[in-house]
């Protein structure tokens, strides 16, 4: 059998915890790669993200300065680990992370380090905020929202919306408020977190769907895996979800990759309801957590979008197994006080 | 009436559609309803089938078959064609 090249890559969100970052499901499936080994970088926040520990899986982590620390401060950081590890490709997981690492692309490739990232354009107009304009230009149904940047809008929500109301954050976060003072409350919450605008979206009433895909960039669907939420956790996590077949869901991201001509990894989230319309309810413009699902099914999307950032063709990947389930774990590590030390203190393991 | 061409069936009686991602199951006797109506029987073949194996009056099994069928066709299983 003849040897396999192998890659150094890095990968960010190591927080597999009850609303899981997708690093550690990305690197099993890049584990699992027919076409290269990999030496894993793992690329983490904060000290107690349990992939840090997960040595089977991560060969060497590094902590990481937070996006909000400035594109300079990423560059300064990233310029140190590429020097010690040579990173072929980098895999950022976090949609906080990519407008950095979109802005840095160039940069970042002229020193030997490929991503396959969304365009600047692509990024923005899938924003939460922009949901509306992107429906619109792209004819696909999407709820009502309305972004808000002072709280005495929120007493305005009245004249739009009828309660309940899905109060969401730029980033992250999202709830149902079922009344004025409860949409206050959420407001104030998720701006003290996330800053604004704080997006108010009309609620639609039905059953979670998500896809998961890749896109090349030339408008050409390398893969597509519709998923169906079977155990939504109290943060509205997928704790539980089955591959399906339904034709629309296809239809529509293979509508959403032509006409955008995404490039990258991505995941849409659908909601359908009574009257079995799909909703997009959100663009996350990076693989999810439940990517190794792909893997389960046939479609390693990990492996191909390390392909397509090298610049390598990838074909598309057809058929997928309808009916293969994943199911979510917790799992207790037993860890050495000595390697919490050691990240806490030296900023590496 | 069919049951739809995608949809998988088990002998123990669990039921997955594709399309959705839901599955249900059903009881022994609502298995054997399943196998008929892919043997392409109709309704009056069904009963008639059903009779040979169950007392029952027939105004409560062609009752109960009926809203056997409805349900299948309420989670969008069977079709008219």
């Amino acid at each position: 059998m003849p040897k396999k090249r192998k890659l150094t890559i890095a990968v960010s969100a190591l927080n597999a915890i009850d609303s899981p970052g997708p690093g550690v499901a990305v690197i099993r499936a890049l584990r699992e790669a027919e076409s290269f080994d990999v030496k894993i970088i793992g690329l983490a926040y904060e000290s107690l993200e349990p992939g840090i520990y997960m040595h089977d899986l991560v060969d060497k982590t590094y902590q990481f300065p937070y996006p909000s620390s400035g594109v300079d401060s990423v560059m300064e950081r990233l310029t140190y680990i590429h020097e010690k590890e040579k990173i072929d490709v980098l895999i950022p997981n976090f949609d906080a992370e990519l407008y950095p690492f979109i802005k840095l692309e160039n940069e970042l490739r002229e020193m030997g380090i490929h991503m396959c990232l969304p365009t600047m354009q692509q990024f923005e107009e899938r924003h939460k905020m922009n949901l509306n304009e992107f429906g619109e230009k792209y004819d696909i149904k999407v709820p009502k929202s309305k972004n808000l940047n002072d709280i005495s809008d929120v007493y305005q929500i009245e004249k739009d919306f009828e309660f309940p109301v899905l109060v969401k954050g730029k980033y992250y976060d999202a709830h149902v408020a079922y009344n004025v003072e409860q949409a206050k409350t959420f407001y104030n919450r998720i701006s003290a977190k996330w800053g604004y605008p704080i997006i108010i979206q009309e609620f639609v009433h039905g059953m979670e769907y998500n896809v998961t895909g890749l896109g090349d960039g030339t408008g050409k669907t390398i893969s597509a895996i519709p998923m169906r939420k079977q155990y939504i956790t109290d943060k509205g996590k997928a704790w539980g979800g089955i591959s399906i077949s339904d034709r629309r869901m296809l239809d529509l991201t293979d509508k959403f990759i032509s006409q955008t001509k995404w490039r990258g990894g991505f995941e849409l989230e659908l909601m359908k309801d009574k009257e079995n319309n799909f909703y997009l309810l959100e663009i996350n413009p990076r693989m999810p957590a439940w990517i190794y699902l792909s893997v389960g099914v046939g479609h390693n999307i990990p492996e191909a979008l390390v392909k397509l950032a090298l610049g390598e063709k990838v074909e598309p990947m057809g058929d997928y197994k309808v009916g293969k389930m994943f199911v979510r774990f917790a799992w207790d590590m037993i860890v050495d006080m000595q390697d919490f030390q050691t990240i806490s203190t030296m900023g590496e393991l | 009436m069919k049951i739809k061409s995608n949809i998988a069936v088990s002998d123990s009686g669990f039921i997955f559609n594709p399309d959705t991602g839901e599955s249900f199951t059903v009881n022994p006797l609502g298995a054997s309803i399943i196998s008929y109506i892919k043997e392409g029987k109709s309704v009056k073949d069904i009963t008639g089938e059903l009779r040979q194996v169950y007392e029952i009056d027939v105004n409560t099994l062609e009752k109960d078959t009926e809203d056997f069928l409805g349900l299948l066709k309420n989670f969008s299983l069977l079709t008219d064609a």
